[in-house]
């Protein structure tokens, strides 16, 4: 059985990919995909899950509004979120941060750097 | 006759016996006596030996032994100082050989990902999709564009775009400017000046990638500008490219080709269908 619940919310198939190429490296995790925000948040009532990782920019419900609901939820608040975005600027990670996320990953993502980011969520 | 024993008095014998330890007694006292002369005589002669620095010999051996030691001890030091060094650089070594290792493990990544996602649809939209998810996710491009050759007018047309309009980027004539002469060429251009912010100049790109097949242009990747936190190409940008340059020519002619052979199938079924329609089944 998986130690850790993974959720990855990004409406890029390539990034989702990726993404998930780079933390099947860890060993103990169960990755679940979802393609936008509100496919991210019908996931996240389903089961529980130790960290999330959203895009900020998708369709129908962006990143940031889902980090707004979780931070808003009595039962999911305490979940670390990882904010993931080819948004660089101060100003979009601040946003983010300010929104309840925990961490913040710029993209082009460097695998290694995603690994390192997650692990201190997880470990 | 027997001796008369008066009382009080010791017996002879043992007087002879008295006599005979009195005298071990005195011989003893002798030896002892002669023992401490000897003794004070070796003390007064190590004395003068001290004095006159009689044993320099001896203490100028025990000094040079000393001394080797202490060398032999300073050239274990000095053996050890360097195989450390040695150990520190091959440590060194070891972690810079296991940051290429992990970067090379990333574009490894990378290029498998883009690979898998340009083949993974013969749908022509998705596929220029996806050719403008990898530029925008993998090599990190803020505007930039994709075009295909119109063979009829000789000429590169955009098809998507990514931070600017389609229509936007003109149509550019074969051999005409830096992107023209790309496409003629099959040549990638990366320009040296570094990588500015601000407004673009759409004919003065920061990348054109040609996508060839075999040695055919069919369309070029030409970049604008790249994302705030992406201040240069990677060598991984450049192998992307190359794997664009291929790929994602492959993939975009053929989802071309499938979906006029679909057109062309689903016009000939059409036909077909007319062909063998019986009157009963005509639309009322």
């Amino acid at each position: 059985m998986a130690k850790h619940n993974i959720l990855i919310v990004e409406d890029s198939p390539t990034m989702r990919q990726l993404i998930i190429f780079s933390l099947k490296r860890l060993s103990d995790c169960s990755l679940v995909e979802a393609t936008d925000g509100v496919d991210g948040w019908k996931k996240l009532s389903g089961q529980n899950f130790d960290l999330i990782l959203t895009d900020i920019n998708m369709p129908v419900m962006d990143g940031l509004k889902l980090v707004s609901l979780i931070r808003n939820d009595e039962k999911k608040r305490s979940i670390p979120i990882i904010i993931i975005t080819t948004e660089g600027a101060e100003e979009d990670k601040k946003r983010g941060l300010a929104l309840g996320a925990n961490d913040y990953i710029a993209k082009p993502i460097q695998s290694h750097t995603l690994l390192e980011v997650v692990k201190k969520y997880i470990h | 006759m027997t001796e008369k024993k008066i009382p009080g008095e010791w017996p002879r014998h043992k007087g002879e016996e008295f006599l005979q330890v009195f005298y071990k007694g005195a011989e003893f006292t002798k030896e002892l006596m002669d023992e401490n002369e000897k003794l004070r005589y070796r003390i007064m002669q190590m004395q003068e030996q001290i004095q006159t620095g009689g044993e320099d010999a001896n203490l100028h051996d025990r000094l040079a032994k000393m001394e080797q030691e202490i060398k032999a001890l300073a050239d274990d030091k000095e053996r050890l100082l360097k195989r450390h060094e040695e150990v520190e650089k091959e440590n060194k070594d070891f972690a810079d050989r296991y940051i290429v290792v992990q970067e090379e493990n990333n574009n490894l990544a990378n290029l498998y990902i883009a690979s898998h996602q340009l083949h993974s649809t013969l749908d022509y939209k998705e596929v220029l999709r996806i050719v403008l998810e990898i530029v925008i996710n993998l090599v990190g491009a803020e505007t930039f564009c994709l075009m295909l050759l119109d063979e009829k007018h000789n000429e590169m047309a955009t098809v998507a775009a990514e931070g600017i309009e389609v229509h936007q980027v003109k149509n550019i004539k074969i051999g005409q400017g830096i992107i023209g002469e790309v496409a003629k060429t099959g040549e990638s251009y990366f320009s040296e000046s570094t990588i500015k912010r601000g407004e673009i100049d759409l004919e003065k790109p920061v990348a054109c990638v040609p996508l060839k097949i075999k040695e055919s242009v069919i369309g070029l990747l030409v970049i604008y500008s790249l994302l705030v936190q992406k201040e240069q190409f990677k060598n991984i940008d450049y192998e992307l490219f190359n794997l664009l340059a291929s790929h994602a020519a492959t993939a975009i002619y053929s989802a071309k080709l499938y979906s006029q052979s679909e057109r062309k199938l689903s016009t000939i079924q059409g036909f077909l269908d007319l062909l063998t329609e019986t009157p009963e089944r005509k639309p009322e």
